[in-house]
């Protein structure tokens, strides 16, 4: 029970009441009650209800006569029987005929059982399938503890998504010194129609991470451009490599040639050496560099001629993505 | 401006819904896509005269989510569905870029405003 209440307790804050009244209506019946319960016949003694009713603890019984229900017997039952001092008589003297059965179809709503039985004020629902035969019996406490159950699997279905939206967390359930996870992509020269597949995909699983809206964009945007720089101006492609870590988040593209003759002129606005078929694209206009610029934290440029090129981008997570600058080692 | 209006605006059509209605609250257009990405915002109307892949890429980056092709240019079939399965709406405008730009400024969709001049040298 203690750890049922400290479920509760949890539970008050991230669902609200609606999650409960939701559930009563999408649990069926069949999901909470006690199937197949011990039976017995009408001919039987008072004195064998006695003797289930004590080793069982059950306080009702169905009454089964060739696998036809025909009515319940009671604990109050049981009190008539012992006050007329007639544990001898056949059950079917003292039991609730089939008529006066409360009874709840097994595929209804918890929400109707639980209608009935505060309407009846019966302790137990008899339950029936289609063709109207028993198939269990259903108490408050088993809708308690269905509800309980149910409950507890929303909850860790809902703390499942908040891992998903919060990247901070999810790095916390991993212990190092220094957490982090690297995302590689392969980009090719001059293939322009997947141009934006590494940028979209990296994009996704930042968003997936729980990264604000803000942050995923600059991101996306920074890594196309250097995507876009990869396939124009490469020899042979290459790779675009993210590590994602919890206070940032760093992007390298790298390719092996044919590098940058002078990285200064290349960061001005409008200088390109970009061939028509990239200006046909709708780049190539020496914007590239500049809008990285805009977009990170920090753009580190290492580039020789004959060696190849290396664009870091760093972006700190800030909370609502924004660009932040911020100290670190 | 909803993308019903815009298409009313412009005697144009839709090729593919955006996968929400949004209202759109301004517009930008480029036949380049790193200008585009320069002033990108969500909620905004990308209006280009480029047909290629790039522009449902830019698109996704920046969180455009809807773009205006002009001058009757048609997307293939592979690029209407690229934008589809991303979500992305695709207009069509029987006018070339100058008279679509007019034609919505006119309806009330603003655009940037006046932009500092930036020294080029």
């Amino acid at each position: 029970m203690t750890q049922q209440f400290s479920l509760f307790a949890r539970m008050g804050k991230d669902l609200p009441a609606s999650v409960l009244q939701e559930l009563m209506f999408e649990l069926r019946v069949s999901r909470v009650m006690t199937s197949t319960p011990i039976t017995i016949s009408s001919q039987q003694l008072m004195e064998d209800v006695k003797t289930l009713m004590r080793d069982h603890r059950f306080s009702g019984i169905p009454v089964v006569d060739d696998g036809e229900l025909v009515g319940i017997v009671s604990v109050q039952d049981l009190i008539h029987a012992f006050e007329e001092q007639a544990l001898d008589a056949p059950v079917q003297r003292f039991m609730t005929p089939r008529d006066r059965l409360i009874t709840v179809m097994v595929e209804e709503p918890v929400f109707e059982a639980l209608k009935r039985l505060e309407q009846t004020g019966v302790g137990r629902l008899l339950v029936l399938d289609a063709e109207r035969h028993l198939v269990g019996m259903l108490t408050k406490g088993d809708i308690v503890a269905g509800l309980l159950h149910a409950l507890e699997a929303a909850y860790h279905r809902e703390e499942e998504l908040e891992r998903q939206r919060h990247p901070r967390r999810f790095f916390e359930a991993l212990v190092s010194d220094e957490t982090s996870l690297v995302m590689r992509y392969r980009v090719r020269a001059n293939d322009f129609a997947s141009g934006g597949r590494a940028s979209a995909q990296l994009k996704q699983a930042l968003l997936q991470m729980g990264a604000a809206p803000q942050l995923a964009r600059r991101v996306a945007i920074a890594t196309y451009e250097a995507e876009i720089n990869l396939i124009i101006h490469t020899l042979d492609g290459g790779y675009i490599v993210a590590e994602i870590r919890p206070e940032r988040i760093i992007v390298v593209a790298h390719d092996m040639g044919p590098g940058i003759a002078n990285v200064e002129l290349a960061r001005k606005v409008g200088y390109s050496t970009a061939s028509p078929l990239a200006r046909e694209m709708g780049f190539g206009a020496g914007m590239g560099l500049t809008n990285i610029e805009r977009c990170t934290d920090e753009l580190n440029i290492w580039s020789a001629v004959g060696v190849g090129t290396r664009v870091e981008m760093i972006f700190n997570v800030t909370e609502d993505g924004a660009k932040a600058p911020v100290e670190h080692s | 401006m909803k993308v019903a209006e815009i298409v009313k605006a412009i005697e144009g059509e839709i090729l593919t819904p955006p996968a929400v209605d949004v209202d759109l609250d301004r517009a930008f257009a480029a036949d380049l896509m790193s200008d585009i990405l320069v002033f990108a915002q969500p909620k905004m109307l990308m209006i280009t005269g480029l047909t290629n892949p790039q522009t449902i890429r830019t698109a996704e980056m920046s969180d455009m989510p809807v773009i205006l092709f002009v001058r009757g240019k048609r997307p293939s079939e592979a690029l209407v569905r690229m934008a589809e399965e991303i979500g992305i709406g695709l207009l069509l405008s029987p006018y070339t870029m100058y008279e679509t730009c007019g034609l919505l400024y006119d309806a009330g969709l603003p655009g940037m405003g006046k932009l500092p001049i930036v020294q080029q040298s």
